[in-house]
Parts: structure tokens; C-alpha cells; sequence
């Protein structure tokens, strides 16, 4: 089973819901592909860590070979190729690893060398296996970090929790491609409610069943609560706005390992949670 | 001798463009025969490294000087192999940049920023 | 005019809420959202009317004529991203894998692949008392440093060249919040006390400090964990980085957002302790000791 945690923002506690559901379970897998700023490892604080480098192709050119033609630099839509003073530069940070100048060479001058984009990060906590997905700074793309992140995981039985980027591009579309069950979380805010638009666009477009967790959620009238009752959208839970789960977040700790009342809820919402998947899975085979 | 300059249209009359590497047009001005050549951007759109193709165009066409308000690390990877000297712009009009770097009054950049896709090395 | 930009690295630390007051505060007359995967600042500046709208469009994205396509499987063997899939020897290109490379496009031997223009956005205009320049990504499009480009540049076309800009950033440290950084005076970093906010924290100012603006950081919620406060006060010394200023947690503002107000409009503790940190964000910014 495996399920996905959106939220059309930062903020509004993806990892918050991502870590607690997978300590909740009696055993599971938490993926954070929010490779750019990854914070799940920050509360698991896993042991036992391996690491696994992440590479990709970049050109590398023979200059007994290049005559200078430039059908390379001229065909590079990533402007990752220049060619000054007779010597041709390759802009290793902005390739994209399409291979086209390497093919296209008509002097075979161009091969390829593997360059380290970033890592990840196996690891275990109690009863989670964590996996840290970390994009270098100044990278172009995190896919082939999610890629890889998603292929651990492929053919694993256990419940697994992704920890998507947040807003709604193509890292957050590749992290809920092969997923059973969507959740989307939202803030009660008219901030929470536009950005949970788009989210629920994007679960939609991709045909996986969802329901949202509504976090922070305080007395007044809810915009977010009020979106999900006129879209008929099924309310997983509701996560209270309290000032000890706050202080519990800020200091990395795990509210269901740290707090009776937590673990209570989390233990219910994974029960929700579970029983929407089996119910699809059921209706929707 | 030939200077290059982003400008923002095309006539000697405009200002100096503030990015280099997306700005509109280049201007290629000649030195001696105080002719201007109009050059488009075909850099403005790219998705990234617009400064490193901005500086291809730059040295194919034979600019010895780039004046310039900034200049990012992708375009200066390009254009210090080329043997072309930086210098920053102190105004915003094309000529009144042109008549001072004519009296020497320009100086060579000092700080290259950081381009938008360049590797900072690993956390 | 000068350009004040306000990032955070993680998100949902209150940059929108306090860019907003800014604004207020300032009365700029030019702002603009870098925020274009989750642009919100338009909903604290109750903008109404009709924006200029432009298409935005990003990378061209291959598209397979199966009328010419002889099946010789050559681009789905070379897409390196996986994007083009055969299902009963029809070829489709999934424009979301997509990158728009033009390898199929040069390797198909029928000329049945074309790289075509793909809407990815809209870039907005605001003109009346002030400039507003943002824009909306469209989803599942790829990386947003142009586009970002693009709303500045609107802005900085549009604007007077007088006073102040205040420029809300978006999250993270990737292309597009460099795209921001790009030409502004002063980076105002949002940092927020909890292990999460501080690592990000962290992450951003080394970003920005590659640009050599000037850089200032502020609290805000500060007071949900002291110890973690303190922890970045320590760092902002240690690394010779001008504190303006903490910023409590606030109730009212929730309720203030949700009114569509800023929380300079309404009377509260938030807003009285960001008119402190703006007045010292203003001394830097324009160099008064």
C-alpha cells in the first residue's frame, strides 16, 4: 500500500502527517522526496545509515576529435554547450543528461562521464525504515532522485508513506505516479484553500483516490473544511491547532512516540486512512 | 575595437539593459568606425543558462569588451576563455557609457554572481 | 527604486503575511510574486479588476504524429526521461516526462516528431495605485526560474523607478528563488524557530550570500520555542547577520487572512511587532545608521 501526502504549500504539515502516520503503524516505510529541503529525517532521526550516490551522464569531449562544427551546442536546447577559442565548454549543472550532442557528434568527439547530483539516504527508526532523498544545492532536477527513491519501494509489501514536495510541479507529479491513495493536507486559511486547489487538480488529473486532512484546524469557520463540504471531498481527520503538538513539531519530536493523546489520534487516522484504500481497492480494482 | 552591451532597443539612443544574460538585444559597436550592429537575443527565452548562450553570441561576433551592469558565472565561464574584458556600466544610456569607457573611465567588473543553475558543491 | 525580497526556505513560515504588511507599511508602489507554484500575496492585497494577462511558455514539449510514425521505436529507446510509451503500437510522448531535448525529434527518420510551444502559465499585471506583477504555473511544469525572470522584469517595466519594491519569494533554494535573488538590494530572511525552519534557514542564507546583497533575518512565531529563538539570534551573530527583529505568535491572524486584510489593517501584536521590524529592514535598506 502505498500513499502519497500532498499539500499545495509548505507549511501546512505534510511531514508532520507523513512521520506520525508512519510511527503510527506497526511497521512501515516513510519516503521523503522533498529532495531539495528533505526535514523527515530530522524527527526519525534514523541509525544504521547507508548511503547510496545518485548519478547522472554529462558529455565529455575529446578535443583531438572536435573540429569545432558546433552541431552540439547548436543542438542543446539547455544552452549547456559553448564553444569558445577553438575549445568546447560543457556546463556540467545544466546539462539535462539527454544524451543528443553525444549521439549527434559527427565526429564521435563526445562520450560521457557520470556526475554526482545528490544521495540517498537508508536508514531505520524503531519501527519505520526511512528514506532520505537529497538533491545538491544548485542541481537542476531531483527526478532521478525520486525515481530512485520510488524503485526501492516498487515491489515492497509494506505500508508506505511518501513525503511529497509541496505545490504541484513535475517533482510532486513524480512522486505520486504509482501511489494507491492520496492524502492532501490543508490549513485553514484562504492561503490553504488555493493552494489545495491545485493539488486536488493534480490527484484528479492522475485518477488516485484522496481525502484530505485538515491541520491547525481551530473553532472558527474553516474555508478549507467548507471547500471539502461543497466539492464532496472526504475529510480524513482533523488535526486541532495546539500549542503543545506545535512545540513538539519544533523541536523535531515525534508527536505519536512523545504524547498518549498523538498517538491516539494518528492510530485513528491510520485506520481511516487504510480502510479508504481497501474500500478503492475494492471498488476500484 | 568592437564592444558588446545589452541593450533595450534597438538604437543608440537606449539604455543599458539590467540582466545580461535575458536582456532584449545587443548592441555591437565599433570603436573606429563608430558603427552599431543590432543583435537579438536569441538567449531571452531559454529556460536556463541564458548567460552562457547571451556569451556565445557576444564572442562570435567578435566583441573585444563587454560592458555590462552585472555578469553571472555561467556567461564570465564563457567569455574569460574568449579573452573578453568585463567592465560594469556606470549609466543608463548606451552613449554615455560608450564616451566613458572611450576616456578610460570604466572599470573591470569585480564580482561575478552565482548563475541560476550553478553547482555550489553538496551540503 | 530599491527591491526588498523575502524568503524563507522552508515554507509556511509567514513570508506572504509579512510581505504584505510591508507593503502596507511602505505603501510601494511596485510588488511583485516569485511565489508562481503557490501564489497567494494577491489574496492579502485583496487585488480585484482585470490584470494584464500574458501566456507563459515554457520548454516545447515533443508531440508524435502517428499518422507518419512507421513504429521503427527509435525515440522511445532514446528518451532518456522514459517519456514516450507505446500501447498497441500507437507512440505517445507523456508531456509531463517530457523535456523537451529534441532528441526524437532529430532521430525520427519519417520527421513525425515536432517540438511544440506548451502554455505553462500566465504571467498577471496590476496597474492602478500600484504595480503588481505575479503569475500562476500551470501544474506539473517544470522549473520556474524563467517564469520567475519574467515577473520581474514585468514589474521592473511597469514600475516607477522611485521608492520601494517589495518582491514576496518562493520557498526552497532552487532555480526559482535564484531567479529572485537576481539584481535585488536586500534579502529579508523569515526564519522560523523549530529544527526544520533553522536547517532551511540555514541552507538560504548560504544561497544568498553568493549574491552579495545585503541580508537580514527576522523571527517569526518566535515565541512558540525560545530555545530555538535563541539558537538563531547565536547564528545571525556568528555569521555577522543584521537580527531586525521577532515577530509572536498571533491568533488574529488567521482570522485576519481569512478576512482578506493584512495585519497592519487590524490591531494586533503581529502587526505592531512587523511595523518594528520593518522600520529596521528600512535603515539598512537605504543605508541610514
Amino acid at each position: 500500500m502505498k500513499i502519497a501526502v500532498l499539500s499545495g504549500k509548505g507549511g501546512t504539515g505534510k511531514t508532520l502527517v507523513s512521520v506520525n502516520l508512519a510511527a503510527a503503524a506497526s511497521e512501515s516505510i516513510y519516503i521523503d522526496c522533498d529532495v531539495e529541503e528533505p526535514n523527515g529525517h530530522l524527527f526519525f532521526k534514523p541509525d544504521d545509515i547507508v548511503l547510496e550516490q545518485i548519478m547522472v551522464k554529462v558529455p565529455v569531449v575529446d578535443e583531438n576529435k572536435c573540429n569545432g562544427c558546433r552541431t552540439c551546442s547548436d543542438f542543446c536546447k539547455f544552452n549547456a554547450l559553448a564553444y569558445i577559442n577553438n575549445k568546447l565548454i560543457v556546463f556540467d549543472e545544466i546539462c539535462h543528461s539527454c544524451g543528443g550532442c553525444v549521439l549527434f557528434c559527427p565526429k564521435g568527439a563526445l562520450s560521457e562521464k557520470t556526475k554526482r547530483i545528490g544521495q540517498v539516504e537508508y536508514g531505520t527508526s524503531k519501527n519505520v525504515t526511512v528514506i532520505t532523498g537529497r538533491l545538491n544545492t544548485g542541481e537542476a532536477s531531483g527526478i532521478p532522485i525520486i525515481k530512485k527513491l520510488l524503485h526501492y519501494v516498487k515491489n515492497k509489501n509494506t505500508i508506505t508513506f511518501i513525503d511529497s514536495p509541496p505545490g504541484s510541479a513535475c517533482s510532486v507529479m513524480e512522486s505520486v505516479k504509482d501511489v494507491d491513495y492520496c492524502i492532501l493536507v490543508a490549513e485553514p486559511t484562504l492561503f490553504g484553500v488555493h493552494n489545495l486547489t491545485m493539488v486536488y487538480d493534480l490527484v484528479k488529473l492522475f485518477h488516485k483516490p484522496y481525502g484530505v486532512v485538515l491541520n491547525k484546524c481551530l473553532e472558527e469557520e474553516n474555508p478549507a473544511e467548507k471547500f471539502c463540504r461543497e466539492k464532496n471531498i472526504k475529510i480524513l481527520g482533523k488535526i486541532p491547532f495546539d500549542h503543545e503538538l506545535g512545540m513538539m513539531n519544533s523541536n523535531a519530536l515525534i508527536a505519536v512516540r512523545n504524547s498518549k493523546p498523538y498517538k491516539v489520534l494518528f492510530a485513528s487516522l491510520l485506520q481511516t486512512v487504510i480502510g479508504e484504500v481497501q474500500h478503492e481497492t475494492i471498488v476500484n480494482p | 575595437m568592437k564592444l558588446a552591451m545589452p541593450v533595450n532597443d534597438k538604437s543608440i539612443e537606449a539604455s543599458i539593459s539590467d540582466t545580461f544574460g535575458r536582456t532584449s538585444y545587443f548592441l555591437i559597436y565599433d570603436t573606429e568606425t563608430q558603427k552599431s550592429v543590432f543583435v537579438d537575443n536569441s538567449a531571452a527565452n531559454s529556460q536556463g543558462g541564458a548567460g552562457i548562450k547571451a556569451a556565445q553570441i557576444v564572442v562570435d561576433h567578435k566583441a573585444e569588451a563587454l560592458l555590462t551592469p552585472q555578469c553571472g558565472e555561467n556567461a564570465a565561464k564563457v567569455l574569460r576563455p574568449g579573452n573578453i574584458k568585463i567592465y560594469k556600466t556606470q549609466y543608463v544610456s548606451i552613449k554615455d557609457n560608450i564616451a566613458a569607457f572611450n576616456k578610460g573611465e570604466l572599470s573591470l567588473i569585480e564580482q561575478i554572481h552565482s548563475g541560476f543553475h550553478a553547482g555550489h558543491g553538496e551540503k | 527604486m530599491k527591491q526588498l525580497l523575502i524568503l524563507s526556505g522552508k515554507g509556511g513560515t509567514g513570508k506572504t503575511t509579512l510581505a504584505g504588511a510591508f507593503i502596507k507599511l511602505a505603501k510601494a508602489k511596485a510588488y511583485a510574486d516569485c511565489d508562481v507554484d503557490a501564489p497567494n500575496l494577491h489574496l492579502v492585497m485583496q487585488q480585484s479588476g482585470n490584470p494584464k494577462q500574458t501566456d507563459f511558455y515554457g520548454l516545447p514539449k515533443a508531440v508524435i504524429n502517428s499518422d507518419q510514425c512507421t513504429h521503427c521505436d527509435l525515440c522511445r529507446k532514446n528518451c532518456r526521461f522514459n517519456a514516450i510509451s507505446r500501447v498497441n503500437n500507437i507512440y505517445k510522448v507523456d508531456v509531463y516526462s517530457c523535456e523537451g531535448c529534441g532528441v526524437c525529434e532529430v532521430l525520427c527518420p519519417e520527421n513525425a516528431i515536432v517540438l511544440k510551444s506548451v502554455a505553462a502559465g500566465k504571467l498577471m499585471l496590476y496597474e492602478d495605485e500600484a504595480v503588481f506583477s505575479t503569475a500562476q504555473l500551470k501544474m506539473g511544469s517544470g522549473t520556474s526560474g524563467l517564469l520567475v525572470t519574467e515577473v520581474k522584469k514585468q514589474m521592473n517595466s511597469a514600475a516607477p523607478d522611485i521608492g520601494f519594491a517589495v518582491i514576496d519569494g518562493s520557498p526552497g533554494i532552487g532555480c526559482p528563488v535564484i531567479a529572485s535573488l537576481s539584481g535585488v538590494d536586500m534579502v529579508l530572511i523569515v526564519a522560523e524557530p523549530s529544527v526544520s525552519g533553522i536547517s532551511d534557514m540555514e541552507r538560504i542564507v548560504k544561497t544568498a550570500q553568493q549574491f552579495q546583497t545585503k541580508i537580514a533575518v527576522c523571527i517569526n512565531k518566535y515565541d512558540t520555542n525560545l530555545v530555538n529563538t535563541g539558537k538563531i539570534e547565536e547564528f545571525c551573530k556568528k555569521m555577522n547577520l543584521p537580527f531586525v527583529g521577532k515577530i509572536p505568535f498571533d491568533a488574529e491572524v488567521v482570522k485576519a487572512i481569512n478576512k482578506m486584510l493584512s495585519i497592519i489593517d487590524v490591531d494586533c501584536i503581529s502587526g505592531r511587532a512587523a511595523r518594528e521590524v520593518f522600520s529596521e529592514v528600512h535603515k539598512i535598506l537605504f543605508d541610514e545608521s
